[in-house]
C-alpha cells in the first residue's frame, strides 16, 4: 500500500488538476494546499470566536445559577437545559433555517455569524454547568465571610468566589475548549468552507480521500492540542499554592 | 530453485493484480451490490433494506446473467449502502462486488476501479424558482448559487467562473435535500446539480410548479456501474448484459419505468425524457471517461 501514497495531490491546482511548481497557486488560481490552509483558517476562526461567546455567556449563566434569587437561578437553569438538551446539528439548522423564518432580518446574517453563535451558545450551557460546579465546590463559609465583611453580593463574587472557582474549573474548561474545535466540524452543514467540507469536497475531486483525511485529521489534532497547551500554560501561571491544582 | 521462486513471485503478483469477481461470487454463493440511499431515480431506498432504481434494476439483470453463466441454482444478492466517500474503497477492498449508484466515470477513478459501458449520461443543469427571472448561467453573475458538498458540480461551477470571469456566491448544502432547501428558503437564487436529481427534487417539492430547470447544460458526465479493476471476465458479463438490454429495447423500457412513469414511494414522476447524450451513449456502447466527453 505504501507505494500508493500520492502526497503531490496537495500541489495540484483546483481547476485543471495539474501539479504546480512550489505547491502554491498563482494568478488567482489556488492549489489544494492553499485551500487546505484557508479551510484551517475557517475552522480556527469559528472555534475561537465561538469559544469567546461560550466562555462569556457560560460564565454569566453559571453565576446566575448560584445566585440567591429564585428568578435568576431559574433563568440560568432554563438556559442550560435548553441548550444542553438539543443536538448541536439540530441547533445549527434551527438557527439557519427555522429562526430566520420567524425573524426575517436574520436572513441577512451570514452563516458564519450564525455558526459562531449556535456553537458558542451550545457550549455555553456546558460551561455554565462547570462554572456552577466550581462555585458550589467552595465552602459556604467563603460566601458568608465575604458578605459579613460588608462586600455586596457582586463584590463577593468578583473578589472572593470567582477567582477561586475559575481556577478550579480550568481543567474541565480545557476539555470544553478542545471540544469546540472538534464540534466546529458541523459548520460544513451550513456552507462554511472549513476542514470537514474541504475533506469531503477535495476528496471527491481528487479521489485521494486517504491523504486528504490524514492531513485534515492532523490539523484538527494540532488545533485542539494547541488549545490544550495554552490552557495548561494559563493553569500554571494562575495557580495559587495550597489550593486545588497548586503546589502544596 | 531460483526458477520456482521467480514463478511463485510472479504468481503472487499476478493473483494480487487479478480480481476474480466471478470466482468469488461462485464460492460465496452471494453477490454484494453497492447501492445509494438517495441518488435520484438511479438508486435509492424505500426503507426497510429495500433498494430500487434504474441502476439497481440493470444490476439485477446483470446478476441474473452472472447466475446463469456460473450455473448456480441460487445466488443471494446482498445490498450494501455506500456514499460518495466510501464507494471506491469498498469496491477496491472487495466489500462491494458491483456498485449500482450514480458514479461518474472519470479518468482519476479509472486508475482505481473499472466501469461498465455507460448506461446514463448526466447533464448538469440549473434549477431556480419560476419567479426568479433567471433563464441561464449568464444571469447568475453575483447571485447566490447552491450546490452540494462532495459533488462534481462544485468543480463545474468553479471551472465556469474561471472560464467566463463571472463570480458566483456559492452556498453549499450538506446533501441534495439541504441544497434544495437553500433555494426553497431563499438563501440561494439557483441550485446547480445533475439534471435527474433536480427533476426528482422538484417532483417531490411541496409545490413543484414553483420551480423549473433552465438554461444551458453546464457539464456532461457519463454515469456507469462500477466494479473492480482488471477483471476482464466480469466486465465481459456486465457489458454483454447491458449491450443486450440496449439491443432488445429493454433498457429503454427500464428508463421509461424509472424516469417517466410514477415511481415509489410517493408515486411521483421524475419526468425527465431520454436525453440526446444518453441516446448517443446507447448507440455506441463505451466506457469512455468524462474527460473525453468534455473534449468533444
Amino acid at each position: 500500500m505504501a507505494s500508493d501514497w500520492d502526497w503531490q495531490v496537495f500541489c495540484k491546482d483546483t481547476i485543471e488538476g495539474q501539479v504546480q511548481p512550489g505547491c502554491f497557486g498563482s494568478n488567482g488560481d489556488i492549489t489544494y494546499l492553499d485551500w487546505l490552509l484557508s479551510a484551517w483558517g475557517w475552522t480556527l476562526s469559528v472555534s475561537l470566536l465561538a469559544l469567546i461567546v461560550a466562555l462569556s455567556v457560560g460564565a454569566l449563566m453559571g453565576v446566575l445559577r448560584t445566585a440567591p434569587s429564585k428568578g435568576l437561578t431559574f433563568i440560568g437553569n432554563a438556559w442550560t437545559e435548553l441548550f444542553r438538551n438539543i443536538p448541536l446539528l439540530v441547533q445549527v439548522f434551527l438557527w439557519y433555517y427555522v429562526i430566520p423564518e420567524l425573524i426575517p432580518p436574520l436572513k441577512q446574517v451570514s452563516s458564519f455569524v450564525l455558526m459562531v453563535f449556535s456553537l458558542g451558545l451550545f457550549t455555553s450551557a456546558r460551561v455554565a454547568e462547570q462554572v456552577k460546579a466550581g462555585i458550589q465546590a467552595l465552602p459556604k463559609g467563603q460566601r458568608h465571610a465575604g458578605l459579613a465583611m460588608g462586600l455586596t453580593l457582586p463584590q463577593t463574587y468578583r473578589h472572593v468566589l470567582l477567582p477561586m472557582a475559575f481556577r478550579i474549573v480550568i481543567p474541565p474548561l480545557t476539555s470544553e475548549s478542545m471540544n469546540i474545535v472538534k464540534n466546529s466540524s458541523v459548520a460544513f452543514a451550513i456552507s462554511i468552507a472549513e476542514l470537514t467540507m474541504f475533506a469531503r469536497q477535495a476528496g471527491e475531486e481528487t479521489s485521494r480521500n486517504i491523504e486528504i483525511y490524514l492531513a485534515v485529521t492532523a490539523l484538527y489534532f494540532v488545533s485542539a492540542f494547541l488549545i490544550n497547551r495554552v490552557a495548561l500554560f494559563i493553569e500554571r501561571r494562575v495557580q495559587v499554592p495550597g489550593m486545588i491544582g497548586g503546589p502544596r | 530453485m531460483n526458477k520456482t521462486v521467480i514463478t511463485f513471485a510472479a504468481l503472487m503478483v499476478w493473483s494480487a493484480a487479478q480480481a476474480d469477481t466471478l470466482g468469488k461470487v461462485k464460492d460465496a454463493g452471494a453477490v454484494t451490490m453497492g447501492v445509494r440511499e438517495s441518488s435520484g431515480a438511479l438508486s435509492y431506498t424505500l426503507g426497510d433494506g429495500k433498494y430500487v432504481g434504474y441502476h439497481v434494476e440493470i444490476c439485477e439483470r446483470v446478476i441474473k446473467a452472472v447466475q446463469k453463466q456460473l450455473g448456480l441454482t441460487a445466488l443471494v444478492t446482498r445490498y450494501q449502502p455506500v456514499t460518495s466517500q466510501n464507494r471506491i474503497p469498498l469496491v477496491q477492498n472487495g466489500t462491494v462486488d458491483i456498485e449500482c449508484g450514480s458514479t461518474t466515470n472519470n479518468a482519476a477513478r479509472q486508475r482505481d476501479v473499472s466501469f461498465a459501458v455507460t448506461t446514463y449520461v448526466e447533464e448538469v443543469r440549473i434549477a431556480t424558482k419560476v419567479n426568479s427571472g433567471i433563464t441561464g448561467i449568464a444571469q447568475l453573475n453575483g447571485k447566490k448559487v447552491a450546490t452540494t458538498t462532495g459533488t462534481t458540480s462544485v468543480q463545474t461551477l468553479r471551472k465556469n467562473e474561471r472560464a467566463t470571469g463571472m463570480n458566483f456566491d456559492e452556498v453549499y448544502g450538506k446533501d441534495h435535500a439541504d441544497s434544495f432547501l437553500l433555494m426553497e428558503s431563499g438563501r440561494a437564487d439557483a441550485f446547480v446539480m445533475d439534471g435527474q436529481i433536480l427533476a426528482g427534487l422538484i417532483s417531490k417539492a411541496k409545490n413543484p410548479a414553483e420551480f423549473r430547470i433552465v438554461g444551458e447544460v453546464l457539464s456532461v458526465e457519463p454515469i456507469a456501474i462500477m466494479f473492480r479493476k482488471d477483471d476482464a471476465e466480469f466486465k465481459k458479463v456486465v457489458d454483454a448484459t447491458i449491450v443486450g438490454l440496449i439491443k432488445s429495447g429493454e433498457l429503454a423500457k427500464i428508463y421509461d419505468k424509472w424516469f417517466l412513469q410514477p415511481i415509489p414511494p410517493a408515486n411521483t414522476k421524475v419526468s425527465l425524457p431520454l436525453s440526446e447524450a444518453t441516446k448517443a451513449a446507447w448507440a455506441t456502447p463505451n466506457d469512455k471517461p468524462m474527460e473525453e466527453y468534455a473534449r468533444k
